[in-house]
């Protein structure tokens, strides 16, 4: 091999274990709704020169519960399976209780009924879903906190009458994942259950709610970041091992 | 009893445990199970202050001795009430049974509550042992720990038509102070393990008794102050809460503290220091210091008064287990406080 070959070798490798990450970064803990690279959930992430990703992902414990840690496996599985060039990939959860059931369900592609015979009746898109209108309620209060002091009523507003910004976008992108209205003339308040506009008296109850909803998610991610440091005795710049 | 800058603060400490989670005590098959539980518990640990942390021989089993003194001589806590969770499945003798903490009680009077447990699991022989643990330990509480493993079962729900007949008998004997524990598995495993409806459910059908969500239902505390906005019976254990957030994450810690005040109020918040996961000492010298930060985030929250933090620390769990309190540590001519929350329109 010339050193011109070994240098197109580590380009190309690098090149790959980018994709790959960036991969990883469109995973998010449906519970948490931030993604598993920011959470330190990726414990090592590598790519061979013949083009074979090796994944390990891990837990803030032992016991968190399997549907979730399900989900996050299958769904870096096929967010990785989908980067090109790859030619084989290995993604493993370590240190789980239900490690070797996840880890050989989601690699045959069985789904969570299968994966956990007797164990479990419907597979997770209910679950998820009910995670993801959370996640609607807590982008709510997001962007609502930005509005304070600028004069703008949110029972009121419509979407493209609100400053540009990422929690609008990821507000949005919420939105489209359950069928909502996420364009301009969409209101920016809406039940997140059925779709509908929230009525201008109920604006405040909604936003109450949409403050305490954010604040559990913000609050259990903090935990399970707490705890991931714990159990692996890592500084807060470890967290996201690249 | 906690004295600070003049103000006097009588101690509940609503959750607390004696248990044995040493390799000697776990099942043979069991093992990693075992391990992984105590590894876990161990890890909530690290969010408190670092001089507070254990190394895991002496977390996994402390002595009576090490209790006491955290507790009563350094830890100004008053009562202490015991919650037991068995685990036998995993720890041969338990993990911290009823038993273990009622003979340690007994040993030293009038220190100890001792609350036990059922589970519906256990049938028309679970019932009659749970009655004779009743009345040997005088029992005013049960603690529930749903997520349980029996043989080959993942946990249960306080929906089951079992666990109404438990609580029947709850209501006969005057156990009317039941502790619910969320825990990661229940059956089936493809449901959200944490949802709080079944208690919504036993809220709403046992109005005698008084439902207290441990960990404020971390990690869904938002369906859990929603409920208890609909349940005048639920209460909210602080357990995780203050030890979990106050010293590891201030912000969500205020953050919380203010939405509990605001949805749940301050005469159904329950403080439980969680021993030997968090030492009380820390927790109630902190509580007592802290108060709502004036950020702009927080702009819906009030500071909280030293009367509202006394009925935290101790004078609410007091009220519900009909405990004691010397007149100088009561408040004058105390009121029923509704939370702030915002009405249906």
């Amino acid at each position: 091999m010339t050193a011109l070959d070994d240098r197109d070798v580590r380009v190309r490798v690098g090149a790959a274990h980018a994709a790959v990450w960036a991969a990883l970064g469109t995973v998010r803990d449906p519970e948490l709704d931030e993604p598993l690279t920011d959470l330190g959930f990726v414990a090592r992430c590598e790519v061979s020169a013949a083009g074979h990703a090796v994944i390990r992902l891990r837990l803030p414990t032992y016991f968190c519960a399997p549907n979730f840690a399900f989900l996050m496996v299958a769904d870096a599985y096929d967010a990785v399976a989908g980067v090109p060039g790859l030619t084989g990939l290995d993604i493993r959860l370590d240190d789980h209780f239900a490690s070797e059931v996840i880890n050989r369900g989601v690699a045959a592609r069985q789904g969570f009924v299968a994966s956990f015979e007797g164990e479990a009746v419907d597979e997770l898109d209910t679950l998820r879903y009910d995670f993801v209108r959370k996640a609607v309620l807590a982008g709510t209060d997001r962007v609502c906190r930005t509005l304070s002091g600028t004069g703008l009523n949110p029972a009121t507003l419509t979407l493209g009458e609100v400053p540009a910004s990422p929690d609008l976008d990821r507000l949005r992108a919420r939105r489209r994942e359950l069928g909502l209205p996420a364009e301009d003339g969409a209101p920016l308040l809406l039940d997140p259950a059925t779709g509908q506009p929230v009525a201008p008296g109920d604006a405040k109850r909604h936003l109450a709610f949409a403050r305490l909803t954010r604040t559990s998610m913000e609050a259990n991610s903090g935990v399970c970041r707490g705890m991931l440091r714990a159990r692996y005795s890592l500084t807060e710049e470890e967290e996201g091992t690249g | 009893m906690y004295e600070k800058d003049g103000e006097k603060y009588f101690v509940v400490d609503a959750h607390t445990h004696f248990w044995d989670a040493s390799p000697d005590n776990w099942v043979k098959g069991q093992e990693e199970y075992a391990k992984g539980w105590i590894e876990c518990f161990h890890a909530y640990q690290g969010l408190g202050p670092k001089e507070t942390h254990w190394p895991i021989d002496r977390f996994q089993k402390y002595s009576e001795e090490l209790m006491m003194h955290d507790l009563f001589e350094v830890g100004h806590v008053d009562k202490a009430i015991f919650q037991p969770t068995n685990l036998r499945q995993w720890y041969t003798n338990g993990f911290n049974t009823t038993e273990a903490d009622g003979a340690m009680a007994e040993r030293h009077p009038g220190q100890f509550l001792v609350n036990t447990t059922f589970d519906p699991r256990e049938g028309d022989a679970g019932m009659k042992a749970f009655e004779e643990r009743v009345k040997r330990y005088g029992c005013k509480g049960v603690k529930l720990y749903t997520a349980e493993w029996r043989g080959d079962s993942r946990g249960w729900s306080l929906k089951d038509p079992e666990a109404a007949k438990y609580l029947e008998k709850c209501e006969e004997l005057g156990v009317k102070n039941v502790h619910i524990h969320k825990g990661p598995t229940i059956w089936p495993l493809d449901k959200d393990a944490f949802d709080v409806s079944d208690v919504d459910h036993v809220a709403t059908d046992f109005q005698g008794l008084n439902f207290i969500v441990e960990h404020v239902g971390l990690p869904r505390i938002e369906d859990f102050c929603f409920m208890a906005t609909q349940e005048r019976n639920v209460y909210a254990g602080l357990a995780v809460v203050i030890g979990g957030l106050m010293h590891a994450r201030p912000k969500f810690f205020a953050k919380v503290m203010g939405e509990l005040m605001f949805w749940i109020g301050e005469d159904k918040l329950i403080f439980g220091a969680d021993y030997a996961i968090w030492e009380p000492k820390w927790q109630v010298e902190g509580f007592v210091d802290w108060n709502m930060p004036g950020d702009d985030e927080l702009s819906d929250f009030a500071p909280l008064t030293v009367d509202q933090k006394r009925k935290i620390l101790g004078l609410n769990a007091a009220r519900l287990y009909d405990i004691d309190v010397p007149a100088e540590l009561r408040i004058k001519d105390p009121e029923n406080v509704e939370p702030v929350g915002v009405p249906n329109s």
